[in-house]
């Protein structure tokens, strides 16, 4: 046993940044009130100028202005409010069929499986074995009345970042609007929405060291959108309920502290794990893009042996990291991201994701990755599949 | 720390009893398939005269529940009459557990049927069958509950992928409601064979697809 537990399921979860809760506290303890207007309490209009600022911030970071952010609870309501405001919006204007890609993480995926059985048609568009979108087929499925593209920028499981800038400008010459998730790469990987058109994009702090609860989407100007959940007119009357602003000071805060330094660091971490497991540990496959990666995101299948049987002994031995293995899953269902760059479920059975984030050291890869080369040579032990080659 | 199994189950699981290959098994049982999901193997030795289990060996390509039941179920048949080791349930195993997760059932069941295959291969091959039952639609259709569909992790049946299965003189048809093409096609159709094909009154097996 390790005496601490090593973390690497940062796509899942972050630990918060002391700085990030410290930038909130004062809006739990002093400055509590709600965003009033100019003509509100003192305490209402400096908490309104928190939120105004955190705004910026989030708008500065992906080259917007600060009136296209509505801040969010988070990455699952972003991408519903995405959707389901701009199909509401445009029901009686385009048709009813929107474009998603297959390994679109549940927000997208399960938005749009609802709007199948609500009479829409949703296509969903292949991905090549590393994952890249299949622009062929994207530019096929599109006609100028399709209502909305939902395409993820990069893949939750296996890293793999979609060339968002010319999935947009193929959006955009069919004059069809585009949703982006851009929840596993947001600060990781830039992207300038005064460059690329993607009209709208979702986005989370908690994938970055900032609060649980809280996420933004951008929604460039012009954008044909409904209000989708009723109550007050907070957010420009976008957005209904109380506005977090405790939530969005340390979401704020979160994007500042993300440097390209620590970037490079996350990739020499993954390159590190992927490095010493293809050298170390025979029958290795890397699930996803070698060179069109996040750089925090480490995927690799383990042949002949279990998930679920390995995330165990992990835990068991201080490492907490995920699987795509179906025994693994609450729904136990294997990885749909997994099947759909055409593995099997044998390839999803034995799949580990790493996701690093900034309290992550070299020692910490070099000490799982030990860890699994003994764990797997442990199972393969005991495999009936394993002699059988 | 907490984990999501007793301690009994996580002690078999770090420390797996009986495990390994037997080369000169005189029974084995082999559960699941590699394309889909958990596999186990079970191999017996049994002495001829008392049919008495004296020894057994497991392999397990699979979760924690799933090596953790075979484990004890190695241990509860080590010793007993094939009888008896037949009559081994999937309740006991995990009651010897100290309990499962609910959720897990299919893969420790897994183990359990294992046990049974390698009982039923030894009786097989040492003419213990008594009055041989022939193959109709049913036996079909229960032998076709341990072949996978690799979408969806469970079997062909209960994911409605068999559509009509015909018996007759021998003769075995199977139609599927999946294309020729499709990626997992050829591995479906060689796990149907090997399960059908073995039957004692079976001639010929026909796999149809749907174009």
């Amino acid at each position: 046993m390790l005496d601490k537990m090593i973390y690497l399921d940062n796509a899942a979860s972050t630990r918060l940044d002391e700085k990030v809760l410290e930038a909130m506290e004062p809006y739990y303890f002093d400055t509590y009130a709600v965003a009033t207007s100019e003509f509100g309490y003192s305490m209402g209009i400096d908490a309104k100028e928190a939120l105004e600022e955190a705004r910026q911030t989030i708008a500065s970071s992906i080259g917007a202005s600060a009136e296209e952010i509505v801040f969010t609870s988070g990455d699952t309501e972003s991408s519903n409010m995405a959707i389901k405001g701009v199909a509401a919006a445009l029901l009686n204007k385009k048709d009813k069929h929107i474009v998603v890609s297959k390994l679109e993480d549940f927000p997208v995926l399960n938005t749009a499986k609802a709007f199948e059985k609500n009479g829409y048609k949703v296509d969903y568009i292949s991905v090549d074995s590393e994952g890249i979108l299949d622009l062929e087929e994207l530019k096929k499925a599109i006609t100028e009345n399709t209502a909305l593209v939902s395409i993820q920028h990069a893949n939750q499981e296996i890293g793999t970042l979609q060339d968002i800038e010319a999935i947009a400008n193929i959006c955009k010459e069919k004059g069809v609007l585009l949703h982006s998730d851009a929840t596993h790469s947001y600060t990781r990987v830039p992207i300038d929405v005064s460059k690329v058109p993607v009209d709208l994009l979702t986005m989370s702090a908690h994938t970055i060291h900032g609060p649980r609860g809280v996420g933004a989407l951008y929604i460039r100007e012009g954008t044909p959108i409904n209000k989708w959940m009723d109550g007050g007119f907070q957010e420009s009357n976008r957005r209904a309920g109380l506005e977090n602003i405790p939530g969005a000071v340390g979401f704020a805060k979160a994007v500042e502290l993300v440097t390209p330094e620590e970037n490079e660091f996350l990739k020499s971490l993954r390159d590190h794990i992927i490095k010493r497991a293809e050298e170390e540990i025979p029958d290795v496959t890397l699930n996803g893009s070698r060179s069109q990666r996040v750089p925090h995101n480490a995927n690799i299948t383990f042949h002949y042996v279990e998930g679920e049987s390995m995330t165990l002994h992990l835990d068991m031995r201080g490492f907490a990291v995920s699987t795509g293995s179906a025994c693994f899953s609450r729904s136990l269902e294997a990885s749909h991201v997994i099947l759909g760059i055409g593995g099997d479920h044998e390839r999803a059975h034995g799949s580990l994701r790493f996701t690093f984030g900034r309290y992550n050291t070299k020692e910490d890869v070099d000490a799982i990755i030990d860890a699994v080369r003994e764990i797997v040579e442990q199972l393969r032990a005991i495999s009936p599949l394993y002699e059988q080659k | 720390m907490k984990f999501p199994y007793s301690k009994k189950v996580l002690e078999h699981f770090q420390n797996p009893r009986n495990v390994g290959k037997m080369e000169d098994a005189d029974g084995k049982g082999l559960e699941g398939s590699p394309a889909c999901g958990d596999m186990v193997a079970v191999y017996l030795k049994v002495n001829e005269d008392t049919k008495v289990i004296e020894d057994v060996k497991f392999e397990s390509y699979g979760c924690a529940s799933n090596i953790a039941t075979a484990s004890i179920i190695t241990e509860l048949a080590k010793g007993k009459t094939l009888e008896e080791a037949k009559n081994i349930s999937w309740k006991q195993a995990t009651e010897e557990l100290g309990g499962l997760p609910p959720v897990k059932a299919h893969c420790s069941v897994l183990a359990v049927e294992g046990l049974r295959a390698a009982v039923r291969d030894y009786e097989e091959k040492h003419g213990l069958v008594s009055a041989k039952e022939p193959t109709t639609e049913n036996v079909v259709r229960s032998r076709l509950k341990h072949v996978m569909n690799p979408m969806a992790g469970l079997d062909i049946v209960r994911t409605e992928l068999v559509t009509k299965i015909d018996v007759e003189d021998g003769n075995v048809r199977i139609l599927l409601d999946l294309p020729s093409n499709h990626q997992f096609a050829a591995a479906i159709k060689e796990d149907i064979l090997e399960k059908i094909e073995s039957l004692w009154d079976v001639k010929e097996v026909k796999v149809v697809f749907t174009e």
